[in-house]
């Protein structure tokens, strides 16, 4: 029993909530408290961190003295690989276009999928989902994304 | 009747063939995201808002409100047909629902439900349109301490609904507090929690705070399951149900809807005790309660009306008070704050035909989701039936374009990776994330009306005890704090959300 503490559910939440609360109230003490009739902005901010770094201490005593569910295995692979693909998508939407950052990112995301394979029926629903992306956002909105960056015409960023 | 007069602009607003035609989209994109096995409401509208932000805002929250009401029925038909509840609100319905399916009553399961639903949605359009003008005038009436005492029921109330440990949710408020101040100060122009990061100046991003903390902590956590879940679709019989069926449903419908109407208003997941508390009604009721989860149209009929009574009034305080209830209305909130309006008792008195316009749409969209869906059911199966491995990456990309799109920064692309990598955490870690984005929404404005109180007492903390109507709020919070620390009520409120289960 005691040995599971670190696997536990409710230990890793609570850690997290400490985490948090914790940095919280230190970027705070940067901010001006003022008094309860003139509430600076480090006021309220302390407040709530003091009280979540509370309920996080709370959850983790708790967990030393209570069965709980153990945190089962992460996803590591689909996990990076969404994640991954979103911040290629970042990258490269204002310097690429939007075309590249879209091919990118369904190919990075797809890639997590077990069922992923290379062929031609899903690579003709891509193309066919970046151009629906590019007219109907680009085009029909005219949300302004670049579709082709300056890393191919040229001009710098 | 003032409430005629009220209600026939709104009509005249709702009818516009613009808005008119939004709300039909709203309602049909909403169904067809919503019926995708694993999506639930909050995700789709989420995904779905950027769609709106280039629309005048009356059609923006037309379109907006379809598209939940859409959802709720797509999750509901997913539901009955293949058994896998987009959100918790539907787990009731699927469990008649679907052994009502695969006995080849899906026809008539999925009519009960639309049946169900669209009563449910016009008496409860009726109650907001009754109790939300004067409520409103209460409303306007409340000074800074009883509006902070407020938002204090409303999170403490969320915490109490929330489903699994009550710590957690408590931490998720206090985190979404956090967030929710992160920016610039208005009142001392103090810029905090930026971590000097220029984008962060102006707070940060809710639409990619939500579809980070739900679309992709989602979409990672349905990859994790591996192999793909098959999902095979029966055939549909006749899509009315039977003269018994109707003898049967009415007494569910009508008792489903009161109750629904009721705990919709409620903070928290009212939505979701609605359906639940329906359900365990209908049965206690029924002469042969072994029917339930066999394939008792009863069990569809009364957590569907609700449920969708529920949804509908939980439009009240958000409207009246500007005080979201459930996630779905921090939603609406934050997209009414993109477009310009703050919602609160004001808007009402302010614009009306916003308001109106927003009531009246609702009760189109419920007639419209009637109309439509049933004939519409073979193009769902067909969405249903759309393998997830195809579907996910599309999600995803549409969650990163829309998040691009509200502010032209990629910065806001990362923050959707960074609260996806939260959202999918915390989901390993059984800390539901709905409370946080409550929070959110609700942070920088508590702190303004506890420091406007305290300023106006000079700084005495009595001032949130010492006018009534503040008093009489924090009591309640507080009884309901003690009722479930309580270990006998306790015991009730665990059993009813595992009841049936």
């Amino acid at each position: 029993m005691r040995v599971a503490v670190g696997r536990r559910k409710d230990f890793w939440t609570g850690v997290i909530y400490i985490v948090i609360g914790l940095s919280a109230l230190v970027i705070a003490r940067n901010y001006a408290l003022g008094s309860a009739a003139r509430m600076g902005p480090g006021y309220f901010p302390t407040a709530v961190a003091l009280l979540l770094t509370a309920v996080g201490v709370t959850i983790v005593v708790r967990s030393f003295v209570r069965e709980g569910e153990l945190v089962d295995r992460f996803a590591w692979k689909p996990m990076l690989l969404v994640l991954g693909s979103i911040v290629a998508f970042g990258i490269l939407i204002n310097r690429a276009g939007l075309p590249l950052a879209a091919v990118v990112l369904v190919l990075g995301c797809a890639a997590a999928s077990e069922r992923f394979r290379i062929g031609w029926p899903p690579m003709l629903g891509m193309a066919a989902l970046v151009a629906f992306c590019v007219i109907v956002f680009v085009i029909g909105m005219g949300i302004p994304m670049p579709l082709i960056g300056p890393w191919f015409t040229g001009i710098g960023e | 009747m003032e409430v005629f007069a009220n209600l026939a602009l709104g009509l005249q607003t709702a009818t516009g063939l613009e808005n008119l035609l939004y709300c039909f989209i709203g309602v049909c994109l909403g169904t067809a995201v919503g019926v995708l096995p694993g999506l639930g409401p909050v995700t789709t509208i989420a995904m779905l808002l950027p769609l709106t932000f280039g629309l005048p805002p009356v059609a923006a929250l037309i379109m907006l409100a379809g598209i939940y009401y859409g959802a709720q029925y797509g999750g509901s038909t997913t539901a009955i047909l293949v058994n896998m509840p987009g959100e918790a609100s539907s787990v009731v319905t699927a469990l008649d629902g679907y052994q009502m399916a695969r006995q080849g009553k899906a026809g008539r399961a999925l009519a009960t439900a639309a049946i169900g639903s669209f009563f449910a949605g016009t008496v409860a359009t009726l109650i907001i349109a009754l109790f939300a003008p004067p409520l409103a005038e209460v409303a306007l009436t409340f000074g800074p301490a009883e509006y902070f005492s407020l938002m204090v029921l409303g999170l403490v109330a969320a915490i109490v609904l929330a489903h699994g440990s009550l710590l957690h949710a408590a931490g998720m408020i206090l985190i979404g507090l956090l967030l929710g101040i992160s920016g610039t100060d208005v009142n001392s122009g103090a810029v905090r929690y930026t971590l000097g990061i220029s984008e962060l100046v102006d707070g940060i991003g809710f639409v990619a705070l939500a579809m980070g903390l739900f679309g992709v902590g989602e979409v990672i956590a349905n990859l994790e399951h591996g192999s793909e879940r098959r999902v095979s679709v029966g055939t549909i019989d006749r899509l009315m149900p039977t003269r018994e069926d109707c003898k049967r449903i009415v007494g569910p419908i009508l008792r489903g809807t009161a109750l629904g109407s009721l705990l919709g208003v409620l903070p928290g997941g009212g939505a979701l005790l609605a359906a639940f508390g329906a359900y365990t009604l209908e049965k206690r009721l029924s002469k042969n309660p072994g029917e339930f989860g066999r394939g008792a149209v009863e069990g569809v009929a009364a957590p569907e009306a609700a449920n969708n009574a529920g949804a509908q009034t939980s439009f009240i305080p958000m409207l009246t008070l500007g005080i979201p209830s459930n996630p779905t209305m921090a939603l609406m909130v934050g997209a009414m704050i993109i477009q310009g309006i703050q919602p609160g008792p004001s808007v009402m008195g302010e614009q009306p035909a916003l308001f109106w316009g927003l009531i009246v749409s609702m009760w189109i969209g419920n007639l419209m989701l009637l109309i439509l869906n049933l004939p519409l059911i073979r193009i769902w199966v067909i969405m249903i039936r759309f393998p997830y491995h195809f579907l996910y990456p599309t999600i995803v990309l549409f969650c990163a374009i829309g998040v691009f799109s509200l502010n032209n920064t990629n910065f806001d692309v990362y923050l959707l990776a960074l609260f996806g990598l939260l959202g999918y955490v915390f989901r390993k870690l059984d800390a539901e994330p709905a409370p946080l984005l409550l929070a959110f929404v609700l942070g920088p404005m508590m702190e303004e009306f506890l420091r406007r109180a305290l300023l106006i007492s000079r700084g005495d903390p009595l001032v949130l005890v010492s006018r009534p109507v503040s008093a009489a709020m924090l009591i309640i919070a507080a009884g309901l704090v003690v009722m479930v620390i309580t270990p006998a009520l306790r015991r009730t409120r665990e059993k009813a959300f595992q009841e049936e289960l």
